[in-house]
């Protein structure tokens, strides 16, 4: 009973958040970039989150609270990195953000690379298992579950004006949605979920990809009830995924990225291979 | 007739290069202005501009009686819309939710579509020739069905100014036709004025009141269709010889082709 209530209860709420959060993270990135194959890390935010953590345990100060905001910290400075150089001189693409974002991206990802080439053995392991994903490292669930909440509500108050954004520009601007605010809510939005998601259990990949889409083939394109059924399925997606990861070759435990990645590359793949062929019935 | 939109003093310009200097123009409830030019002179630009989503270099606007900040975007949407040149479809979805977006304007933030909207929306549709197809997805329709699939979206959001950026692009002749017929048909019923951006003259000829165009230098042509639509004019306008032949009362442009002159 103890171990429930101490240990699993609180780490399952954490995968359902953290799965909610990166899903619909993901379903508001999709429709910022107006592509459906981004997902929330494509700005480079989990890029961010992993250099602060590295660091952080590089350092030594990696233990608890100092790693999440170490991680928290580095989401953030990429978030802002990439809307500092995505705006320019006002013109503010979705073109150049991706681009911007992907670059923030790839930079990061050279920074970690070097980071894990020089840490010490004995610190690799958890800075490995911190890079795939562990819903284990999280102890309070509450973090995630409540801006999970408050996320979901913002952007259902968005979701008509994110049906018009979707179709494009122009066209969501002659239906009277106020296009530039509109994706600066969105942009700030998705990076803050991801920013919280990626804190509490690292970059779990896939859940925020391959949910909205799923969610899109059983329910179609409207925000409305896409947003909440993204929410919903990506918690479940990434609690399955926690409990397989704790129980599969128990004792020993599975990064939960790696069970996330190895459901939803096999999913996506065959939902792109689907795709052109559904585009020219 | 009191004027839907009107503009004073407008200029309009893109990437430094002047697309119109200088416009005042009065559009009425029930009249139709035809814009004319060649590729690349503004004319989307000038459309977007006079529907107030793109701020003039120097002028004044008017959406029936207020200016556009007065009215605020959902003002005007309600008031007036626009038909892309382009249609974004990068996410699947039905025809009859493609009509619907037509209605955001009409509802509050927490309001979903009713019976009366689907009724509009379905109403448009038929409008458009396209009364079976509500349920089929966007991506199994071909482009001339996707472009009247947008007009009826148009048409729900029932605005009293029309902006067309080349509404007949994709269609089929009788669909041109028909399109036209039932813009125009809008504007006298409902007192509706239509803006719109077109290359075929002859059509342009018969269905503008007025007709507006573009030199590509900020210079322009403005007035009464009859008048501003001959061949020496549009000659000029387009580089290109264009010889006048006179049927039933009416004046036909047809350019001339290489070598056969």
């Amino acid at each position: 009973m103890q171990v429930v209530q101490d240990l699993r209860l609180p780490r399952s709420l954490a995968a359902f958040a953290c799965g909610g959060l990166l899903a619909l993270a993901g379903a508001l990135m999709q429709v910022l970039l107006r592509n459906p194959l981004a997902d929330p890390y494509v700005l480079g935010i989990s890029g961010g989150a992993a250099v602060g953590a590295l660091a952080a345990m590089l350092l030594g100060v990696g233990a608890g609270l100092g790693l999440e905001a170490a991680a928290f910290a580095g989401a953030l400075a990429a978030m802002l990195l990439v809307f500092g150089l995505a705006r320019g001189e006002g013109s503010w693409t979705q073109t150049r953000l991706l681009l911007t974002g992907v670059i923030v991206a790839a930079g990061c990802g050279a920074v970690v690379a070097l980071m894990l080439s020089i840490a010490p053995e004995h610190k690799l392991r958890g800075m490995l298992f911190w890079l795939m994903g562990d819903a284990g490292q999280s102890d309070d669930p509450r973090p995630a579950l409540a801006t999970l909440a408050l996320g979901l509500a913002a952007a259902l108050f968005l979701a008509r004006e994110l049906n018009l954004l979707a179709r494009g520009a122009l066209l969501a601007a002659s239906l009277g949605a106020r296009v530039a605010g509109l994706r600066l809510a969105l942009y700030f939005l998705a990076s803050l979920l991801t920013a919280v998601a990626v804190t509490s259990v690292g970059s779990v990949g896939f859940v925020g990809l391959v949910v909205p889409h799923l969610v899109r083939l059983a329910l179609g394109n409207d925000q409305r009830l896409l947003l909440p059924a993204a929410a919903l399925a990506g918690g479940a997606l990434l609690t399955l995924a926690d409990t397989l990861a704790r129980t599969v070759i128990a004792p020993q435990q599975l990064p939960v990225g790696v069970l996330t990645a190895l459901i939803g590359v096999p999913v996506f793949l065959f939902l792109l291979a689907r795709a052109p062929r559904a585009e020219h019935l | 007739m009191s004027a839907i939109l009107t503009a004073r003093g407008l200029a309009v310009s893109i990437a430094g290069q002047a697309v119109a200097s200088g416009l005042d123009l009065d559009l009425a409830a029930g009249e139709c202005l035809v814009v004319l030019g060649r590729n690349g002179v503004g004319k989307t630009t000038l459309l977007t501009a006079l529907a107030g989503l793109r701020a003039p270099d120097a002028g004044a606007l008017e959406l029936a009686g207020r200016t556009y900040a007065a009215l605020g975007p959902r003002g005007a949407a309600r008031l007036r819309g626009v038909l892309p040149q382009h249609q974004g479809d990068a996410f699947p979805a039905t025809v009859l939710e493609t009509v619907l977006i037509g209605r955001h304007p009409h509802l509050a933030r927490w309001q979903w579509e009713g019976p009366a909207d689907a009724a509009i929306a379905r109403a448009a549709l038929a409008a458009v020739d396209m009364a079976g197809f509500a349920a089929r997805p966007l991506h199994t329709l071909s482009g001339g069905e996707r472009q009247r699939v947008a007009i009826a979206a148009l048409l729900a959001q029932t605005p009293r100014l029309y902006c067309l950026d080349e509404p007949l692009a994709h269609l089929d002749l009788g669909h041109q036709v028909a399109v036209l017929d039932l813009m125009r048909q809008r504007a006298r019923a409902e007192g509706a004025a239509v803006l719109m951006v077109l290359h075929d003259v002859n059509l342009a000829a018969r269905y503008a009141d007025r007709a507006l165009l573009l030199h590509g230098d900020g210079r322009f042509d403005l007035g009464a269709a009859a008048t501003v639509l001959d061949g020496e004019r549009l000659t000029r306008l387009y580089g290109h010889p264009l010889r006048e032949l006179r049927d039933a009362g009416r004046v036909w442009f047809v350019p001339e082709t290489g070598g056969h002159g």
